[in-house]
């Protein structure tokens, strides 16, 4: 009892220093763990940007931005103790980079009144923003990136896959599972043979799933992994020597440190994208001018460039445009958490905008709404080159098959909508 | 010269049977429920019962519930995750088809369930002992997460495998779902922890608790001065499972609100409550407490010093968190093999001699 009441007065004095007058942007990052390798260029890239704005602009629109990072470990358990901590300093969005954690928050932030943006993972219904008030999925989700990924499948085979069979290598979590009733609508569309194989957490024991790869010769295999499983996965690849070309990953499993390990016998690995690659982009000479030159880069400063640092910085864009918004339409630099949310769902990406930015072509051009809060649902294909050792765009950003999704979504937000007695928002 | 037991007499057997013999513990005891129950409840706010108070009473009926097999009937169990999973999974089921019945009933019967699923695993339990029986605990779990993840009914059919709990009232007040008061929440918890730890106290000094350590001590000798080891085996699968199922439905109703079975109720919950049990102290309830404080205390006391007062960077601070707490398990053990129960008595020992040691 006594450590327990020491404890408590230590760490009562520990929660109680809370700075308001800034942006405050929690980052749910896990930079330990099973998962670190993809945890930490993300929250890299996320903080990174913010600081780029602090340093060369002074903030956005004069208010300093501030990045409270929170670990996870990719815990829900400890996602629960840093959405707490951090909420009562004025946190505006959350990004807890976890599908696990996303299921958690979801009733949470919506109760709290503070927007939370889960950019291609998470619950994908929630692009039903009727149901999902506070919750936001733009620019693409999950299935968006299943169908995205059966497209480009049609694409090599002239738009024929009859008869073709397709395995899904999946996390066996929420993460991994959230595709298969999207495909399994693709497969009866298209007349594909789906095979599901789940691989637990953490994904380092994957034989006998290859195994089965190896016996059922599938023509073309599907990964939703996270983590240690991507790199895995594909060193297992390797040795069955099943065709790099063939195999394609969703966003998450397509990032330098899933292929590296493998060597040279990666080449030709294929990952979706949302958003573009490589470094050659104006916005990484100011962040090597005012971030890393200044030594205020986040973590070792040594992931600028790689796939999921751009998709931090991305998500940063972002989180920063939507606050620009807000701020534009409440009149106020200093926002509150639900003028956040108006500014989400007003926001608007425009290719200027993004040239603005120094990142033209980064990403698409969208508009959320009321309605949509998944934004466009368009992606590309990367393939990776081994020699040159970077990811190259191989197809243009081409979107998804809306007629399968929607239904989907509407079927899926309207059950959340039942289950917790929500009446769907009026849009119009 | 305080805490003593000079002129505290016993007139009556119950009286020197009682939990608390010594005056000061008892009023102690009797201010420490005052406290929690009628001072607690207004001044906590989300943080602390999100993040502190209310995962601490859930691991404690966990930790009450492995004590009561490892500890009292010394058998070694590993399943206490899958176990937790059957009584998250439970409840969720029974939330979700008679939305009419009250939560404390689907949560004592989501126990129930449990009591029954354990005392199935624990038929092994007489053939095999210790080792033995711990890997075949083992098996429980891996097959626990497994049919959970696997069967499609258990979660509803949804299309993720996530178990969300829905919003539920009691006397009118949420207990649980986004719109729950921290204070309703906090009182949820420390109510079945209350008469979790009344209860076992009460079940482990009778005739049940004597059976228990008597197969815990030596199971021949028991055999032969009359205590069925089938009797006094399954009990204790069946009382600890149903604390422990208990812990599992509110860990994910009142506390989680959602839920993944791997991710919530993997391997590392298992061991992670047999850490709390056996840094608390085998064979005993307040080391039950004592255990889950040490464990889902520290981490996040450790994380606030270092990362709030002393702007660590997070993963440096990840980092060494685990090697404190590594270092402090190991230094605990090596120092006090029976944990931070008997760390207590010999304070209490003490503290009863002072200021006159000899």
């Amino acid at each position: 009892m006594k450590l327990k009441l020491a404890t408590l007065a230590l760490s009562a004095l520990m929660a109680a220093a809370p700075a308001m007058a800034d942006l405050v942007y929690p980052s749910l990052s896990y930079r330990t763990g099973p998962y670190a390798a993809g945890g930490i260029p993300f929250a890299d890239g996320y903080a990174d940007y913010f600081t780029l704005l602090n340093e060369r602009d002074g903030g956005i629109g004069g208010v300093k931005a501030k990045v409270i990072e929170c670990e996870t470990g990719y815990s829900t358990e400890k996602g629960v103790e840093c959405y707490e901590s951090t909420k009562g300093e004025g946190a505006l969005v959350y990004q807890p980079l976890s599908t696990g954690i996303t299921y958690q928050l979801i009733p949470k932030v919506t109760a709290d009144g503070i927007p939370m943006h889960t950019m291609g993972y998470g619950r994908t219904s929630a692009a039903n923003g009727k149901v999902f008030s506070n919750v936001f999925n733009y620019p693409a989700n999950y299935w968006n990136g299943a169908s995205l990924a059966i497209n480009h499948l049609l694409d090599l085979n002239g738009g024929d896959i009859k008869g073709k069979k397709v395995a899904l290598l999946y996390h066996n979590s929420a993460y991994g599972k959230e595709p298969i009733r999207t495909l399994q609508e693709l497969a009866k569309k298209h007349g594909f043979e789906l095979s599901l194989l789940a691989v637990d957490h953490p994904g380092q024991e994957q034989k006998s799933q290859w195994l089965q790869i190896r016996r059922e010769k599938p023509d073309y295999v599907l990964m939703w992994g996270w983590g240690v499983m991507n790199q895995v996965a594909i060193q297992e690849a390797v040795n069955i020597h099943f065709p790099m070309e063939n195999f394609i990953g969703i966003w998450w499993s397509g990032s330098e440190n899933d292929v590296l390990p493998a060597g040279e016998a990666a080449n030709g690995y294929k990952a979706l994208t949302f958003h573009n690659v490589g470094h050659n982009f104006p916005v990484f000479d100011d962040i090597q001018k005012y971030v890393v030159d200044a030594g205020k880069a986040a973590g070792n400063g040594d992931q600028i460039g790689t796939v999921l640092y751009n998709r931090g910085l991305y998500a940063a864009m972002l989180a920063a445009e939507a606050t620009r918004k807000a701020q534009e339409l409440s009149g106020k630099a200093q926002i509150t958490p639900a003028d956040m949310r108006d500014g989400m769902e007003a926001l608007e990406i425009t290719e200027e905008r993004m040239t603005e930015l120094g990142m033209p072509n980064f990403g698409p051009s969208f508009k959320v709404s009321c309605a949509n809060h998944g934004g466009p649902g368009t992606g590309a294909v990367q393939q990776w080159d081994a020699t040159a050792k970077e990811w190259k765009l191989i197809s243009d950003f081409g979107p998804s098959d809306m007629d399968v999704i929607q239904p989907l979504i509407d079927e899926d937000s309207m059950a959340y909508a039942k289950e917790n007695n929500i009446t769907p928002r009026d849009c119009n | 010269m305080l805490y003593r037991e000079a002129g505290d007499f016993k007139t009556s057997y119950a009286k020197d049977n009682q939990t608390f013999p010594i005056k000061f513990d008892r009023v102690a005891y009797y201010i420490l429920l005052v406290v929690a129950f009628g001072v607690v409840p207004f001044i906590i706010n989300d943080y602390w019962a999100n993040a502190v108070i209310v995962p601490f009473l859930i691991y404690a009926i966990a930790t009450i519930g492995l004590n009561i097999l490892i500890g009292y009937c010394g058998q070694l169990s590993l399943g206490t995750g899958g176990f937790m999973a059957v009584g998250a999974f439970a409840s969720y089921k029974l939330m979700t088809a008679f939305p009419e019945v009250s939560i404390i009933i689907h949560i004592l019967l989501a126990g129930g369930i449990t009591a029954l699923v354990g005392m199935a695993f624990g038929l092994p339990s007489l053939r095999i002992k210790g080792f033995y029986l711990a890997v075949a605990t083992l098996a429980a779990q891996f097959f626990l997460v497994w049919l959970f993840n696997r069967v499609p009914w258990f979660y509803n059919n949804s299309a993720s495998g996530q178990i969300s709990a829905p919003e539920r009232s009691v006397f009118g007040i949420n207990v649980t779902g986004p719109h729950v008061d921290a204070w309703a929440q906090y009182m949820i918890c420390l109510v079945f922890v209350f008469a979790s730890a009344w209860l076992a106290r009460n079940l482990t000094r009778g005739t049940m608790g004597r059976s228990w350590m008597a197969i815990r001590d030596m199971d021949i000798a028991a055999e032969i001065i009359g205590v069925n080891p089938l009797k006094a085996k399954l009990t204790a699968f069946g009382v600890s499972s149903f604390f422990i199922g208990i812990a599992g439905a509110l860990l994910f109703t009142v506390y989680l609100g959602a839920a993944e079975v791997g991710e919530a109720f993997g391997i590392s919950k298992s061991f992670l409550v047999l850490f709390m049990v056996i840094i608390g102290g085998l064979g005993s309830i307040f080391g039950s407490f004592a255990g889950a404080a040490f464990m889902v205390l520290l981490p996040v006391l450790l994380k606030n010093i270092l990362v709030g007062a002393l702007n660590w960077p997070t993963d440096l601070a990840a980092h060494f968190q685990l090697l404190i707490v590594g270092a402090l398990i190991i230094a605990f053990l090596i120092l006090e093999p029976h944990g931070l129960a008997q760390l207590w008595r010999v304070a209490k020992e003490k503290l009863r001699l002072w200021p006159f040691p000899h």
